[in-house]
């Protein structure tokens, strides 16, 4: 009777186990789309690294690239050509093995000038676009116009779609397929059955049964839910509520938090510099002026933001490559200390007058200039508010404009009517060329003066030069200079004043196993595949 | 009665008083930043304690009330007098007017007017000074307030119409004029003043969500609604003074209505 009753009680837990084995967090977002090759958003972003499958995938936390679906890869014809020998015995969740047609089938149909593929844009260069040949059922060749540079990062953003696929998305070849969608409300992504991974011991991976993404736009609620249990992990919080969880589970065992440091994201003001822009003649002299573009970033206390906007959580910035970012830093740049008094002698320098309280250009004009930012942003708007008590010592008057978000993409890439704006960027990966669409003169996105038919500066010039020398070769150490160059350019000329790169924040309930969490995104759940979940929900 | 009544005329006249002269309670400027004391506790400095960007809740209070009690009410007669004419007029004409009136206002209430709203934004020049930002906002407001009270009181007026006194009125030589403004108004008068009382802490709520939207009064300048925001994130536990704001909100409300004879009330 006992033998029966301790069998019962097994078969009991186990059940419990298996229920529990769903973990649960929110997304700040609904995904855009669902269509791995348009992903363009977080929430998109998320899913589909939970659920496609890759040729080559970076560890987020050692930064180093790991072998997927392609098992081995070498590099031929002056680095332009890679070989890439794909992993036998894959198969997708309806049967079908994976082989050499799905990729060349995924990269005709990705590069289709038709599709406007975000992720194809990285394999376009002046020069033309890869081109992907099978060798056989297991081999493929990619052919590089010029030999790009970290070949291996642009790998780790296409998912591998089955050539039998008749629309996307289809189940894929990550750790989770897409077993139900309710708008406005989840997605809920069960284990892949034909996922090819093991653990060390053989265990078949994922580990983890589903995972339930509830759409929740309100960092407050999404705290809320997480202290009730109802969700297990918060992949990105607010330095405020950080130090409020903190504060709570300090002691506590249920809940962990982690500042995980700096991520390679950067928070920025920049000026606009376009000639085309709306705005007065002597307002487009004063943001065209050097010395000003300086004075204005010396007068920023970058430490009072991270104080007390961030609560510490972020570390003052030099240019756009985080200190994380170890490999691409400037380490000879450092921040621009605040200063106000050599801001006002830059400023007098350059013909400024400090009348009063009030600073005046050579032909008397106040100096008064507006800052958009994104409307509801709980870091963004304190910050402007800081900065315009900032401005204020050297007697600038800043207003302060927060606005809906497509309004101001509106006006920062179309009407280009403002005159600064606050905004941050999400660097997603860390390699230079992955800035090009931001440096580079001609790029729709280049914040100051975007999609410059010939380079309005020189520095601007030669931030062009030295990005395309860079993303040509495979000489590390050219690259290094080059793109060192390139930072030291924009500290000197400041077309953008860089604030700070907040640290990574992130919380996780000890019913979750097995979590690593690390500055680059995804941060929690980029190893989801060997996470457990233990203890009920 | 009497005494309640008493005591919220001088809730009232206090609030109002603190509000234009605000240095009685604070020598504090609402917009200086005193960052080596963010989100401080009250104090002897700091009454009512700091904000996140560590300025005086208590000046933001005081300056924030003197924005909200002004632009507020005047936001609420705005819109009344629009609901009262629109309204009246459909009440009082009938037939296809009132049907058009009617018409036009379902209409004016199926409109998106977030999305229009966010619009008005975008089209408004960047560099306007915090006055002229509180200005805007508040007859935006009042603008689009008038469809919700138009139809109460074009079903007071509509009530109204076939009544005795009115019939006597026309029969003893009124003219159109006349019946509204002698008669039909007074009648009304509770109507629109219910409505009216109902608007004030309604604009003063959807300026707080209008400033979620950029829309709302710029910084560094306070209003009642800009505060009400802090609440949102704040932890009322911890900080249970942040929630001030709201229970001012609450008393300047309550007090309003006890004011107001009940009598007024009843149509």
């Amino acid at each position: 009777m006992s033998r029966l009753l301790s069998i019962l009680l097994f078969a009991i837990l186990a059940a419990a186990n298996l229920a529990a084995a769903e973990l649960h967090f929110a997304l700040h977002s609904e995904p855009k789309t669902l269509d791995p090759w348009a992903v363009a958003d977080d929430s998109s972003e998320a899913i589909r690294y939970l659920t496609e499958g890759v040729l080559i995938r970076i560890n987020r936390l050692t930064q180093q690239p790991e072998a997927e679906l392609a098992a081995s890869w070498t590099v031929a014809n002056g680095g332009r050509r890679v070989n890439f020998s794909l992993r036998k015995g894959v198969k997708f969740p309806d049967g079908s093995a994976f082989t050499s047609q799905d990729v060349v089938e995924t990269f005709r149909k990705l590069l289709d000038p038709g599709l406007h593929s975000p992720v194809a844009d990285t394999f376009k260069t002046e020069k033309g676009v890869v081109e992907i040949t099978a060798k056989d059922d297991y081999t493929i060749v990619a052919d590089f116009p010029a030999a790009p540079a970290a070949f291996e990062r642009l790998f780790d953003q296409v998912a591998i779609v089955s050539h039998l696929a008749k629309d996307r998305p289809a189940p894929g070849l990550g750790p989770f397929i897409i077993a139900a969608r309710e708008p406005g409300s989840y997605i809920l992504l069960k284990r892949n059955p034909a996922y090819w991974k093991r653990k060390a011991d053989g265990q078949p991976l994922p580990l983890l049964e589903a995972i339930r993404l509830e759409f929740q736009q309100n960092r407050d609620l999404e705290l809320l839910r997480f202290r009730r249990g109802e969700l297990q992990l918060i992949d990105s919080l607010t330095p405020d509520l950080y130090d409020r969880l903190s504060k709570e589970s300090s002691g506590q065992g249920s809940v962990r938090v982690f500042d995980s440091g700096p991520t390679t994201d950067a928070e920025f003001l920049w000026f606009n510099l376009a000639p085309q822009a709306p705005l007065a003649t002597y307002k487009k002299a004063w943001f065209q002026s050097q010395a000003f573009r300086r004075a204005i970033s010396e007068a920023i206390e970058r430490n009072d933001l991270i104080r007390v906007v961030y609560h510490g959580h972020a570390s003052p910035s030099a240019g756009l490559v985080s200190p994380a970012n170890k490999q691409w830093f400037n380490a000879r740049l450092a921040p621009d200390r605040f200063d106000p008094v050599s801001a006002v002698k830059r400023l007098s320098e350059a013909g400024f007058m400090l009348q009063g309280n009030i600073l005046r250009d050579s032909y008397g004009h106040p100096v008064e200039f507006s800052v958009i930012t994104n409307a509801g942003s709980k870091t963004r708007e304190p910050m402007a508010a800081m900065i315009q008590q900032d401005l204020a010592k050297i007697g600038i008057k800043l207003n302060l404009v927060t606005l809906d978000f497509p309004s101001l993409i509106e006006r920062i890439t179309r009407s280009l009517d403002y005159e600064t704006c606050l905004l941050g960027l999400v660097n997603v990966d860390i390699d230079p060329s992955e800035l090009m669409n931001v440096l580079l003169s001609s790029a729709t996105n280049h914040p100051w003066n975007p999609s410059q038919k010939t380079p309005a500066t020189a520095w601007e010039a030669e931030i062009d030069r030295l990005m395309l020398t860079q993303g040509l070769t495979d000489d590390l150490a050219i690259r290094k200079k080059n793109f060192d160059r390139v930072q030291e350019i924009l500290h000197e000329q400041s077309p953008v004043v860089y604030l700070l790169h907040p640290n990574s924040l992130s919380a996780i309930s000890a019913a979750v196993h097995g979590a690593k969490p690390t500055p680059f995104f995804p941060h929690t759940f980029w190893d989801a595949d060997h996470l457990t979940v233990v203890n009920g929900k | 009665m009497k005494v309640a009544r008493a005591l919220a005329i001088l809730f009232l006249c206090v609030v109002a008083l603190s509000a234009l002269i605000p240095r009685v309670w604070t020598s504090q400027d609402y917009a200086a930043q005193f960052r080596e004391s963010p989100d401080a506790r009250p104090s002897e400095r700091f009454p009512l304690g700091t904000d996140a960007l560590g300025r005086d809740r208590l000046a933001r209070f005081l300056y924030g009330s003197r924005v909200s009690l002004a632009l507020a009410p005047a936001a609420a007669l705005l819109s009344c007098l629009a609901a009262a004419l629109i309204g009246g007029l459909a009440g009082f004409a009938g037939g296809w007017v009132e049907r058009f009136i009617l018409a036009a206002v379902d209409l004016f209430l199926s409109l998106p007017w977030l999305l229009l709203l966010l619009m008005v934004r975008a089209c408004l020049p960047l560099n306007v000074s915090p006055l002229v930002s509180i200005t805007i906002t508040f007859l935006v407001l009042g603008l689009l307030g008038w469809p919700a009270p138009a139809r109460v009181v074009r079903a007071a007026v509509s009530r109204l119409r076939h009544a005795d006194f009115l019939l006597q009125a026309r029969a003893a030589g009124c003219t159109p004029w006349q019946l509204l403004w002698r008669q039909l108004l007074p009648n009304i008068m509770p109507v629109l003043l219910a409505q009216f009382w109902t608007a004030v802490p309604v604009f003063i709520l959807a300026e707080a969500t209008l400033g979620m939207l950029g829309l709302g009064i710029a910084e560094p300048m306070p209003s009642w609604g800009g505060l009400l925001r802090e609440i949102e994130s704040g932890d009322i536990v911890s900080q249970p003074w942040i929630a001030a704001p709201v229970l001012l909100l609450a008393a300047v409300v309550g007090c309003f209505q006890l004011v107001l004879p009940r009598e007024d009330y009843s149509v």
